[in-house]
């Protein structure tokens, strides 16, 4: 029962979010602060992490290739297939649960314990604009980081096949290209764009409607964290028995 | 003025406020005061709206606050101040953009003015040298006069303050009911403070308004509650020694 009623909280509170809206010239301070902090903040380990696990998806494929007569270049095909599909919109979608979103929580939680939540209403703001609203539109920018995760995953994954010495550059680049479907691509970024929002607006739930000290601020984060993901992973389920099979 | 009447207000099943009615006074400092937990704080936000009471009114100078919308409520905020306990400093904000930060949500005024406007009320509430760092890298006392500056930056008819001296020094303390004080009267502004502390009952206490669990339990100035035979309030008043040994000095006289 009490999730139904959380479930019908959150829309609510999204509805509110669009309403009310503060003056344009706060607004845009907020969201250009808001796309450093969320989006710019998390490149280098989005980089990192999208690099290093391509090499690791391509050196698996290979280590696994042990018949002869599948070619070498399912290498490229099967590095690009699970980047693209599955690692960069969708893995790192939970990592960032783990990062943007902890962040989030914590704090619009602060603020919320701090009472200044109550000041901004105080002095006639719509509290929910005020701190969400930017929050959604710099998660707008988040399929960007993602094509950057998946040319960077694609990228760990040459430089891992190729220099690691399991296919030729040609054997990968062939393998690349192979039956490569377009759609496959606006089935990721339809995704990522999905996964933005929730991750945009499910943590700043936690933290906006938290009570208590500290401590419940971290205790929020936790639970945020752990209800984006099941979010994310059960809208990517759905997403992808509706768009691909 | 502000008056309320028979406000209620309650969560889940546990009733907080049990039917207050009572009024506030222009140009004077109003005191809330009663043991922590008893309601002080859900009171002050229920007037202000931050919590919408299960019934009851608030008449802000004869217009009842939740009988308006949005806009109109808003043309209420505009005019009220509200000091928070904790100060409520926006943490990402310089001492001088939080002081004009009610300037910038409320008025049209050009940067240049606004800063006009702080630095005069960063004058009057005795702010040194701090427009520039950060809530967090000046004292307690410090911010709470932030606070105060933020509340009445935009000449506010109604000021609220929650604890104002909490966790701060004796002397800040009275330094801060002091100035409290000085500008509601200054200003002729309708000052409701929440206390739990018979020095600022002492100092500043023109209407006391006793809450107890909820229940409205009397009603006075400061000379009144040192005489009242109201065992509810003399219970509360005379529960430290300090005042125990004033009163027997006053009764042996
Ligand atoms: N948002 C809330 N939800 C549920 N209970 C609350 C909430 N705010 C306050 N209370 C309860 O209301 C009672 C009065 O609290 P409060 O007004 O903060 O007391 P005071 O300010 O006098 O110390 C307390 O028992 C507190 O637990
Ligand atoms: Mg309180």
């Amino acid at each position: 029962m009490t999730y139904l009623h959380d479930i019908g909280k959150y829309f609510l509170m999204i509805k509110e979010t669009f309403v009310k809206p503060t003056k344009g010239k706060v607004l845009r301070v907020l969201i250009f602060k808001e796309i450093d902090d969320l989006i710019i903040g998390s490149l280098g380990i989005v980089a990192f992490i999208s690099f290093f696990v391509g090499g690791v998806v391509a050196i698996q494929t290979a280590l696994n290739l042990t018949n002869p007569i599948i070619p070498k270049q399912l290498i490229g095909f099967a590095s690009r297939q699970s980047v693209i599909l599955e690692f960069a919109p969708t893995f790192l979608s939970i990592i960032m649960a783990g990062k943007v979103g902890s962040f989030i929580t914590s704090s619009i939680g602060t603020m919320r314990v701090t009472e200044q939540i109550d000041a901004l209403e105080v002095m006639g703001i719509n509290s929910l604009n005020y701190l969400v609203f930017p929050k959604i539109v710099a998660m707008c920018f988040y399929p960007f980081v993602i094509a950057i995760a998946m040319f960077l995953g694609i990228l760990g994954a040459y430089i891992a096949a190729v220099y690691g010495g399991f296919t030729t550059a040609d054997q990968f680049l062939t393998g690349l290209k192979d039956d490569f479907i377009p759609f496959h691509i606006v089935y990721a970024f339809l995704k990522t764009f999905i996964f933005s929002f929730l991750l945009a607006t499910i943590p700043s739930f936690h933290g906006f409607y938290m009570r208590g000290g500290a401590l419940e601020v971290g205790k929020a984060s936790t639970t945020s964290f752990v209800w984006t993901s099941v979010a994310i992973i059960v809208t990517n389920y759905f997403i992808t028995q509706m768009l691909l099979s | 003025m502000i008056e309320v009447r028979d406000l209620k207000k309650g969560f889940g099943d546990v009733e907080v406020l049990k039917g207050l009615t009572t009024s506030f006074d222009k140009g004077k400092t109003n005191l809330i005061i009663g043991q922590s937990g008893s309601g002080k704080t859900v009171f002050i936000k229920s007037m202000l709206g931050l919590f919408r009471p299960d019934s009851g009114k608030i008449l802000y100078d004869g217009i009842c606050y939740s009988d308006l919308d949005f806009e109109d409520q808003r043309a209420i905020r505009e005019k009220i101040g509200m000091v928070f306990q904790g100060s409520a400093l926006f943490d990402s904000m310089t001492v001088e953009e939080n002081i004009m930060f009610p300037l910038q949500m409320f008025t049209k005024m050009k940067k240049g003015e606004m800063r006009e406007r702080a630095n005069i009320v960063i004058d009057r509430v005795n702010l040194e040298n701090a427009n520039h760092k950060l809530p967090s890298e000046i004292s307690g006392g410090m911010q709470k006069r932030v606070a105060i500056a933020r509340a009445i930056v935009n000449n506010p008819k109604y000021l609220f303050c929650d604890e104002p001296n909490s966790g701060l020094d004796p002397h800040t303390a009275t330094v801060i009911d002091n100035l409290i004080q000085e500008i509601t009267e200054e200003f002729n502004i309708t000052t409701i403070i929440n206390t739990h502390d018979m020095n600022s009952v002492m100092e500043i206490g023109e209407k006391i308004v006793f809450l107890k669990e909820g229940h409205l339990a009397w009603e006075g100035d400061k000379t009144q509650i040192f005489k009242t035979d109201n065992e509810e309030v003399t219970n509360f008043v005379y529960s430290s020694n300090l005042f125990k040994m004033v009163r027997k000095a006053q009764n042996s006289q």
